[in-house]
């Protein structure tokens, strides 16, 4: 596919960046797609490779060679059923995936890789704007109905994918709006939240019931919702952020990345004219002016100095406890794996500085108010083999400070409670067999159910869940009195048929151990 | 010696039924005159001439067979039963009877005999003790040696003539062998000729038999042959002659053969049998060999009523469609007996008689070789070589040889030879055979077009979902055909799960892999060779096959197989006196489930049979019906079904089978089909599914439907003529039914059932089976799904969702993380860890992804569990893993396939681990037989010598520890090669003697192999090259590879190489990835069983290969009978390959699989890379070892009783799965060896080079001149020159010594191989006659031949030398003073050459060097020559109808060629003192010159062209090219 030996004649060109100097200013996104000749020709690039390891690295299993090629051709028509066939939402992928198909594109071994994200949000966005993506609501229902508690990405697609199989969705939300944390966590430069209402109103169209500020657990208890639905599944993230267990740690003026992310997000919503819910006054997080120290090298903490770059701090610095690494590649994890951290981000670019290999021991306050954080040089690959270095401790000023390191698990109380569903060792939503949960018509899909993950994750998550809610349920909505000579149903083979259903839905990898969810293989 | 019994069945994996024979033969006769004993002294001696090419088992004493044919001698008879009243000769039969040695059985048998032939009216005589002297036999042969006797039966009155007593006498025969069975055996039964044959050696045969030497024994004609079998079991029947032949060859296509000849019994009539022909039904004997069926068949023709050469016409035809000069009576003839059976195909020469009249056949490709000469006293010998008989020369009267497709025969009443256009004629001539075929047979083009019958309105889309198309199908397969016309090339190998563990509904198609030719026969190239194809198919009844009338010629004839849909549709509605079609539904109503397949499958042949019944003559097999209602089954399972029920009731022969599906899409699908009975195939929805190819952009623009349709059936036809060409078959009519495949994964009711007589050897699923996967695919179509996409496939390239790979992205990198960075060294032993730098625990993440997911999901070993000889031993009591790497290799790559980095860190690493690479075929370059600076060695140790012979000199064979012989590869077994013009740079082409930007081509056979007698030969040759080098023969595994292992080990090679057909390739067709050759599993313990059966096991090392990857497949290749193992993909993906599965296309972004420049600077492998991965594996089978209680590697060989199926597989089809006969181990004493154990044999002792090597020791050692002779040489003396230029390459290289340093002059009749590998610096005189094989692989030596002085005849009108003269040779020059035979300087890559004639496909594969023919040619000439020039005095003008002008240009002279021409012809001249060169040179300017025809390639040219433009003289490109190595 694509154009042979064109990869040796065309060079990578990925998305046109807006000036970082430029773009600072305003909360618009600061990428755009290429002219169309130039993504064909990126197109060209792809080699076809006889294992396309892009494919594997992609959780959904995007058929990125096959829609590359489609590109390629100026097959955007087809581009997009494929894509679509994998993947519910391309546009958000599109946007907001750190790509770990690029990292595994057989080109990144010597070469840059295939701009596969760039053209995945490409055949999205011709899509819409073709005016291809039209609501395609199932044909029959099949009076089955389903409660999905979350409008996050999994929430969406298991949604999504449910009510294609005919059954009545409701997504029951607790914040104004959909899409979670690419809603509340993303800043609108990375994803603008008219694309997430794009979608959302599609999928009101096809016949899904959204309903927001709905608190499942407080508002509406998690017995109502069971005798209002024949099925439940659990789509609420993993929302309990990790904290840092230092001296210090009680000051004001240190917060969670994720409360400084919401109101941001609210900030920009307000700004826009869109619903919001205010801040509760004496709450209100704001960088500007500030000392930013930002605890955590990961995407969140980007997102925190990309906002604080925004409201005009007067410095940021991250520390990241990860080594910077020689040459531009992470040794840690070699092709095909995706590099744990990048030298550089959007949001570095745009200003701020980042501390490798540095650990927060405490912090130091005025009037209870933080004003230094205290740290020292580790080395170590992980999180776990962490060594602090001798005599490398050092003071840091800093009057806000976000802890962007990450989140433990789901919200215990309320629904989680209240339906009691097992959790396994690390807090997470136990499933032993699939996607149920311990509770007879309870599923969980996301990162509730495997800790936190990534959009493109759980996305996929909601695809799995689906089938096996859909199965639950009674299988598709095919003509009902030819139900059981549906795929496998007369070989009494459940499990075969379980694992057919998971693998169509393109998410199992030959060979991988379907039934034992990542919370029971981990050690 | 032990003895041997013989096992009367199969067992485990052995099936006799697999057996193999190949032989040297003979036919000796006298033209006038009285009879005399004097014919069969000479015929004895012929044979003990060709006692080199028959063999011996385990106990050299024992031959696998020797025999003789003869005219019953009556003096002989008279004297010997004196005091019996013998009747008029003529009217008194002689029985052959080998009976049982116990009393009490053989007194029953012979109780039946005489009962029968008193039944039958006759009366019997006497019977006659035969005197043997068993004192020289060897002990196997003794022991299962039967009681001969001998029963004269006398005509009773009312038989009107000799013929009808001979009937009588076969009646009899046959009811005494039906009645017997084994019991009995009857080697000749007549009044005309009787047989003397055993288990017996060449010299043993008169001395075991003392009637042999009995004076009185006198006969006309004499056939004399001595077996090469491939087993060693104790045989005597199986030996030749038979009743009416002896056979130097094979029969491909035996299983149809034998199939449509059982449909045919039900019609047999004849008025001369009259009731008596139900007697001798069934024809054939059970069991028998592809000979004696011939030969059964043979003689049901010739008694029926048609004479001897008729039937043999009949049976083995010369390709005679694409002839324009043909007698247009005897293209009548093969015309309308096509209509009556389809030829039995295979490399064959027959020598026949019937008592009276003599003669022999030669396949149409004239794969066997044969020579005849006339004395002045009338004797004629024809033999497989010349040389057998010493005759004078003065007494030569005339010399000739079996030319391709032809007839030889003696009519001993006219006394005289009857040439080929004359008996051909005769025969031709008996009814008016062209008239009868041209009023009685339809071509399909002739009829009306016809619309459809029924509206067509099922979906595209649902019908391609049903069918299970996929993405992949469109893209990768069927566009490319419609695209180009040809099969899409691939690369790589087959890591894909087999069938029957697939989860995707794979088609039944993919359960059946194509069987091949290896060793015992060659395979066609079809598209150099396109001369003898053909595909024509015909549809129609058969009639009675024993009378003659023109309405036996009513068929349908299609020029190829497959239908277009409007084709289909004239066929459906014909409507024509004699046609009649009906259409069968093969779909079923999807209320009945899964159990409604084989209820509809019953109907369905009911249905069948019925319509047959009613006249039906064509049967169109339909799933058009297929809709959200009916369910398709399988389309292979329909024609299979019916074409066997049909057999089974004896009405096959009255239709024709079509088959209308929307499954088929693959050529490897339209091969299954025909060889399971279809006639012709309309794919209908791949021709629909070509708008949505083109709506998709996915064929050219300008490319319309019509176009694309008959694009895409050229390409199925080029595919399906290369299928049927892997087996060494030529005619798609002979393809049909012949079920030249092996199933893997199908239980053996269902085989017996609906595919009887198919090798299905590990079990697996049935009809239940299928019937589901047949719901499965229908589900993915209704109802409706909710997206319209196709499935995206997944079995041609790695898909998630699609077919599970043992190589994806989890074991390739975790394969190549294990061996990079710097990981602990884990626990190398110190030895090894020094050199390796890879992580333990990363391989042992590799292993267990690799072992416990990857291959347990798709291979037979992941099926296998360990089961422990006893407790475990400590690590470090098991031996080290530094020993363990010594018996691993890496793969026949080629410098070509990859790039020169990759080729040598391959290289590096398996000599630093003390293992072994392997060049692959494409040469060595010198510079690395010398160590590097730091001491690592690039030097490959195993030099493969492959059908192209590129760069195989004698410099190139002297430096090597192994010489592999590569007869098939696991990817692509009986195909050859192709290295596109872009991929041979200048180092390629310097390496393999060729011309930098012109592609070269590897023939499908080594043309120097086309049987194991052959093979014996050309490892004779290797060891003569370099006799301290093991030899290595390289098999992939099929069924009956066990066989012809036994077979090599008997040809003295030293090493055997199993190669899974799941082995990889750098380009090969799709349908060769997928669809040839069955796993190694099944063929190594095939192996491993059958040599050990044989005692043989002891005598050869076992390798086996594909897919090869862990230490855990390694202990399960050695439990099953390997000593070494070879890896491929593996050390390339260690070296940094990903799989892109490019390799044919250049592009390589890892710069291993290219030649661009550019690609190979990306190159990032190490030999520490590939020494880490192999020393961990050695480490991993190390640690199983221990775990086995196993200390010692040697003792883990071939225990297969620490192998069995693992129960904890829980697949719904996997476990239907039986290992029991790969897990089989053969009952054998605890002390016979199961691994190699002794050294080579000593078969060089006897050769006539170690005197030469020995009177030269000083110009050896100093280079002083040598003048020696003339030598006397005789036919058993082979490969003169070899050793001897092995001697002179070891001390100077390449270069040898200056030209005229030794000269020796011989003279006779030199054996096969004569001067191979003639080293520079030697020349060869010889005055007398040289056999196959002359100048093989020629060095740079000078070879003349001449015929001695005295001779009567015309030496430019005889035979002087044999087939395949100058294969493979790089240099030298070589002159001969008569006529050549077939393939003269076939790969010559720089050798010149003069030579006085030729026969067919001269200068084939040509890439160098100049050939001068001073006379007539046969055809296809120049075939595949892509480089060089041939001179062709072109007298008759008609050279240019019998050149294969595809790639070269035919020219007049330029002036430039005078220079390189003339003195060539001069040359020939004084070293052979030719008067045709003289006459020449004489005449040049006088009309001789104008005369030439010179034979250049048009790449080459324009190559050269190009040189010479940019400044370079093209002289000087085309010298180096030819000069270099």
């Amino acid at each position: 596919m694509g154009e042979l030996g064109a990869f040796l004649k065309i060079h990578r060109v990925g998305f046109d960046k807006r000036d970082p100097g430029e773009r600072v200013h305003d909360y618009k996104q600061y990428f755009a797609l290429q002219g169309e000749e130039e993504l064909r020709r990126q197109g060209a690039r792809c080699m076809d490779c006889g294992i396309p390891f892009c494919h594997e690295g992609c959780p959904l299993g995007n058929l990125i060679p096959d829609w590359n090629d489609l590109v390629y051709r100026g097959r955007w028509r087809e581009a997009i059923d494929e894509l679509h066939s994998t993947n519910n939402f391309p546009e958000f992928t599109g946007r907001i995936c750190p790509a770990p198909c690029e990292s595994a594109c057989v080109l990144a071994i010597n070469s840059d890789p295939v701009t596969i994200e760039q053209i995945e949000m490409a055949i999205a966005e011709r899509a819409f704007a073709e005016g291809w993506v039209v609501p395609d609501p199932p044909a029959r229902r099949t009076g089955k109905s389903v409660a999905v508690v979350g409008a996050g990405p999994a929430g969406m697609a298991v949604a999504a994918e449910l009510n294609r199989c005919g059954h009545q969705v409701v997504v029951y939300e607790r914040d104004e709006g959909p899409g979670g944390l690419m809603r509340f966590g993303v800043p609108d430069a990375k994803l603008e939240k008219s694309i997430i209402d794009r979608r959302v109103s599609i999928l009101e169209q096809e016949g899904i019931e959204f309903l927001y500020g709905v608190d499942v657990g407080r508002d509406l208890t998690a017995g109502e919702l069971r005798d209002q639905h024949d099925a439940l599944v659990i789509a609420i993230g993993s929302r309990v952020s990790r904290d840092l267990d230092v001296p210090g740690r009680e000051l004001s003026g240190i917060h969670y990345a994720m409360d400084y992310l919401y109101q941001r997000n609210r900030w920009v919503a307000a700004r826009e004219g869109r619903p919001f819910k205010p801040t509760e006054p004496g709450a209100e997080i704001s960088a500007a002016g500030k000392r930013v120290i930002v605890i955590g090298g990961g995407d969140t903490g980007m997102d925190c100095i990309s906002n604080s770059n925004r409201e005009g701090a007067r410095s940021v610095v991250m520390l990241d406890v990860y080594q910077e690494f020689e040459g531009g590649t992470d040794p840690r994890s070699p092709w095909p794996l995706p590099p744990k951290r990048t030298p550089s981000t959007y949001a570095l670019d745009e200003g701020g500085k980042r501390r490798w290999g540095t650990e927060v021991t405490g912090f130091g306050g005025e009037d209870g108010h933080v004003t230094h954080v205290y740290a020292r040089q580790v080395t170590g690959t992980s999180s776990r083999d962490l060594t602090p270095v001798p005599g490398s401790q050092f003071v840091l000023e800093g009057d806000l400070v976000l802890i962007a390191i990450g989140f433990e698990h789901p919200e215990h109380d309320g629904l989680v409670a209240e339906l009691g569903v097992d959790l396994d060792h690390r807090g997470n939503i136990r499933t032993e067999m699939t996607y149920r949960t311990s509770v007879s018509g309870v599923f969980a899909c996301g990162d509730n159910r495997i800790g936190q993950s990534l959009v493109v994750t759980a996305i996929a998550e909601g695809r799995k869940c689906a089938r096996v809610v859909n199965r639950a349920l009674g299988g598709t909505p095919m003509d009902q009195d030819r139900e059981l000579l549906a795929i496998g149903a007369w070989s009494g083979e459940e499990d075969r048929t379980l694992r057919h259903e998971a693998e169509a839905a393109g998410t199992v990898r030959p060979g991988e151990q379907f039934f034992s969810g990542p919370g029971t293989r981990s050690p | 010696m032990r003895n041997v019994t013989p096992p009367p069945e199969a067992t485990g994996l052995y099936d006799p039924a697999n057996e193999h024979d190949a032989c040297g033969l003979a036919l000796v006769a006298k033209l006038w005159g009285e009879a005399t004993h004097a014919v069969v002294e000479k015929a004895l001696e012929a044979l003990e001439n060709l006692e080199h090419r028959g063999a011996e088992g385990a106990d050299p004493n024992t031959g696998d067979g020797a025999g003789i044919l003869l005219q019953i001698p009556d003096a002989f008879f008279r004297a010997a039963v004196a005091g019996v009243e013998l009747p008029p000769s003529g009217r008194y039969g002689v029985g052959v009877c080998f009976l049982p040695a116990d009393p009490e059985r053989r007194a029953e048998v012979e109780q039946l005999i005489e009962e029968t032939i008193e039944s039958e009216g006759q009366r019997r005589l006497w019977w006659r003790d035969v005197p043997v002297d068993d004192r020289y036999v060897g002990d196997t042969a003794r022991a299962a040696a039967p009681v001969i006797r001998q029963v004269l039966v006398a005509a009773s009155e009312d038989l009107p003539d000799q013929d009808a007593f001979e009937r009588k006498l076969y009646v009899i025969r046959r009811l005494i062998e039906r009645a017997g069975g084994r019991a009995v055996a009857l080697p000749s039964f007549s009044s005309r000729t009787i047989v003397y044959k055993g288990m017996l050696t060449a010299p043993q045969l008169p001395r075991y038999f003392s009637d042999l030497r009995d004076p009185r024994v006198a006969t006309h004609l004499a056939l004399v042959h001595s077996r090469f079998s491939t087993n060693t079991f104790p045989s005597w029947e199986l030996a030749h002659p038979f009743r009416m032949i002896a056979h130097n060859g094979e029969v491909n296509t035996l299983r149809g053969n034998i199939n449509w000849m059982r449909a045919r019994e039900s019609q047999l009539a004849s008025e001369l049998f009259g009731d008596d022909l139900a007697k001798v039904i069934p024809v054939l004997q059970e069991g028998a060999s592809d000979s004696a069926t011939f030969d059964n068949v043979l003689e049901l023709l010739v008694l029926s009523g048609r004479s001897i050469p008729h039937a043999v016409m009949m049976m083995v035809p010369e390709a005679y469609r694409t002839r324009t000069d043909l007698d247009p009576d005897v293209k009548g003839f093969y015309d309308f007996h096509s209509c009556l059976m389809e030829p039995w195909d295979g490399p064959a020469a027959v020598v026949f008689t019937d008592g009276r009249v003599a003669g022999a056949v030669l396949d149409r490709n004239g794969l066997r070789p044969g020579r005849w000469i006339q004395d002045t006293e009338g004797y004629v010998v024809l033999a497989s070589e010349t040389g057998v008989l010493t005759v004078a020369p003065e007494h030569i009267q005339r010399k000739g040889r079996l030319a391709p497709g032809k007839v030889f025969l003696l009519d001993l009443e006219e006394g005289r030879i009857v040439d080929d256009e004359e008996a051909k004629r005769r025969v031709a001539r008996g009814q008016p055979y062209a008239e009868w075929y041209s009023q009685s047979v339809v071509h399909i083009d002739d009829l009306p077009d016809r619309e459809p019958r029924v509206p067509r309105i099922e979906p595209l889309r649902s019908k391609q979902l049903a069918f299970g198309y996929s993405q992949e199908d469109l893209r990768m397969i069927i566009a490319p055909m419609a695209a180009k016309g040809e099969e899409p090339v691939a690369s790589m190998g087959n890591d894909a799960a087999l069938a029957v563990m697939s989860d995707r509904q794979p088609a039944l198609f993919s359960y059946f892999k194509q069987l091949f030719a290896q060793v015992t026969n060659p395979p066609i190239d079809p598209l150099r060779e396109s001369v003898v194809m053909s595909l024509q198919a015909g549809v129609g009844a058969e009639r009675n096959l024993l009378t003659e009338s023109p309405d036996q010629a009513h068929q349908l004839v299609m020029d190829q197989p497959i239908l277009r849909n409007h084709e289909l549709e004239k066929l459906r509605q014909v409507s024509h006196d004699v046609f009649d079609a009906a259409t069968l539904d093969i779909t079923w109503p999807i209320e009945k489930g899964p159990d409604g397949m084989e209820i509809r499958l019953f109907d369905l042949c009911t249905e069948a049979a019925m319509y047959v019944d009613n006249g039906a003559s064509i049967l169109i097999l339909s799933d058009r019906n297929l809709g959200p209602e009916r369910v398709a089954m399988p389309s292979l399972l329909a024609v299979a079904a019916v074409h066997h029920h049909l057999v089974r009731r004896g009405t096959r022969l009255r239709t024709g089978l079509v088959i209308e599906s929307g499954e088929p899409r693959s050529i490897h699908d339209m091969a299954t089909l025909i060889g399971y009975g279809a006639s012709a195939i309309n794919p209908y929805v791949m021709f629909e599914s070509l708008d949505e190819l083109a709506d998709h952009s996915l064929l050219p623009v300008d490319l319309d439907q019509e176009e694309a349709e008959k694009r895409i059936v050229k390409a199925i036809g080029k595919g399906l003529m290369k299928t049927i060409s892997k087996m060494g078959i030529s005619t798609i009519q002979s393809y049909c039914g012949a079920q030249i495949f092996e199933a893997v994964g199908l239980e053996r009711e269902l085989i017996d059932r609906h595919f009887t007589g198919t090798a299905s050897r590990i079990g697996g699923i049935g009809l239940d089976q299928l019937s589901t996967e047949a719901m499965e695919r229908h589900f993915r179509a209704y109802p409706r799904t909710d997206r319209d996409l196709l499935p995206v496939g997944g079995v041609l390239q790695w898909r998630r969702d699609g077919e599970r790979h043992m190589w994806n992205p989890d074991t390739i990198s975790k394969l190549q993380h294990s061996v990079r960075g710097a990981g602990a060294a884990g626990p190398l032993d110190a030895e090894t860890a020094a050199s390796g730098n890879g992580s333990w625990a990363t391989y042992e993440e590799f292993a267990e992804t690799a072992n416990d997911e990857a291959t347990r999901g798709a291979a037979l070993r992941g099926l296998m569990k360990f089961r422990p000889a006893g407790d475990p031993v400590p690590l470090e009591d098991v031996e080290l893993s530094s020993s363990i790497v010594k018996r691993f290799s890496t793969g026949a790559m080629s410098l070509g396939s990859l790039s020169r980095e990759a080729h040598e860190t391959l290289a590096i690493a398996m000599n630093r681990l003390g293992g072994k690479s392997n060049t692959g075929e494409g040469g060595e370059d010198p510079v690395r037989y010398a160590p590097d600076e730091n001491g690592d060695l690039r030097r490959s140790a195993i030099k493969q010598v492959a059908s192209g012979r590129f760069g195989v000199t004698i410099h190139y064979l002297v430096n090597a520890d192994q010489l592999q012989i590569k007869m098939a590869q696991g990817a692509k077994p009986g195909e050859g090669g192709q290295l596109p013009g872009h991929k041979v740079d200048a180092y390629i082409a310097r390496i393999r003697n060729s011309t930098p930007g012109v592609g070269l081509i590897s023939p499908p056979p080594h043309h120097d192999i086309y049987s194991i007698e052959d093979l014996k030969q050309l490892i004779y040759d290797l060891r003569c090259a370099n006799p301290q080098a093991s030899v290595s023969v390289k098999l992939v595994s099929e069924v009956g590879v066990g066989t012809v292992a036994a077979g090599v080990a008997k040809a003295n090679a030293d090493h055997v190489t199993i190669s899974g057909g799941e082995g990889g390739t750098g380009a090969s067709p799709q349908s060769s990835i997928h669809g040839a050759g069955v796993p190694w599993e099944i063929g190594l313990a095939e192996t491993q069983q059958t040599l050990l059966l044989n005692d043989l096991r002891s005598r050869i090392t076992v390798e086996v290969d594909g897919q090869m990857k862990t230490g855990r497949d390694v202990v399960v290749g050695a439990l099953l009978g390997a000593d070494e193992f070879g890896f491929s993909t593996a050390p390339l993906v260690a070296l940094g390959c990903v799989m892109m599965r490019v390799c044919h296309l250049n592009t390589c972004p890892v710069g291993i699989a290219t030649q661009d420049p550019v690609l190979r600077e990306r190159f990032r492998g190490t030999p520490d890379q590939v020494v880490s991965y192999m020393v961990n594996v050695a480490e991993e089978a190390r640690r199983l070892m221990a775990s086995l209680g196993i200390r010692r590697f040697e003792d883990l060989i071939g225990r297969s009783d620490l192998l069995d199926m693992d129960e904890a597989i829980e697949h719904w089809k996997a476990r239907k799965v039986d290992l029991s006969q790969v897990l089989h181990m053969p009952e054998m004493p605890a002390d016979a060896p199961r691994r190699r154990t002794r050294g080579p044999e000593p078969v060089l002792d006897d050769s006539l080079d170690w005197e030469l090597v020995r009177r030269a020791s000083a110009a050896l050692e100093t280079g002083e001149t040598l003048r020696v002779g003339p030598v006397p040489v005789r036919n058993v003396n082979r490969a003169v020159g070899g050793i001897l230029s092995g001697e002179i390459a070891r001390r100077h290289g390449a270069g040898g010594l200056p030209e005229g340093t030794i000269e020796i002059a011989f003279s006779g009749s030199a054996g096969q191989s004569f001067g191979a590998w003639l080293a520079p610096g030697v020349t060869f005189a010889l005055r007398g006659e040289t056999n196959d094989y002359t100048g093989k692989g020629l060095s740079g030596g000078i070879i003349s031949v001449r015929p001695p002085e005295t001779v009567l005849f015309r030496p430019e009108e005889n035979m002087i030398v044999g087939n395949t003269v100058l294969y493979g040779a790089t240099a030298g020059r070589a002159f001969f003073r008569g006529l050549a035979g077939e393939r003269f300087a076939v790969r010559n890559s720089g050798a010149c050459a003069a030579v006085e004639g030729v026969g067919d496909h001269g200068c084939e594969y040509m890439t160098g060097g100049r050939v001068v023919v001073l006379g007539p040619t046969g055809r296809n000439f120049a075939a595949g020559m892509s480089g060089g020039v041939a001179y062709v005095y072109d007298v008759g003008r008609r050279f240019a109808e019998r050149c294969n002008a595809e790639l070269v240009d035919l020219d007049l002279l330029a002036p430039e060629d005078d220079e390189k021409l003339r003195p060539l012809i001069a040359e020939h001249g004084q070293r052979t003192g030719s008067l045709v060169a003289r006459n020449i040179l004489s005449q040049w300017e006088k009309g001789a010159r104008e005369r030439f025809v010179k034979v250049m390639p048009r790449e080459y040219k324009r190559v050269l062209a190009e040189r010479s433009a940019s400044q370079q003289p093209a002289e000087a490109v085309a010298e180096a090219s030819g000069a270099a190595g």
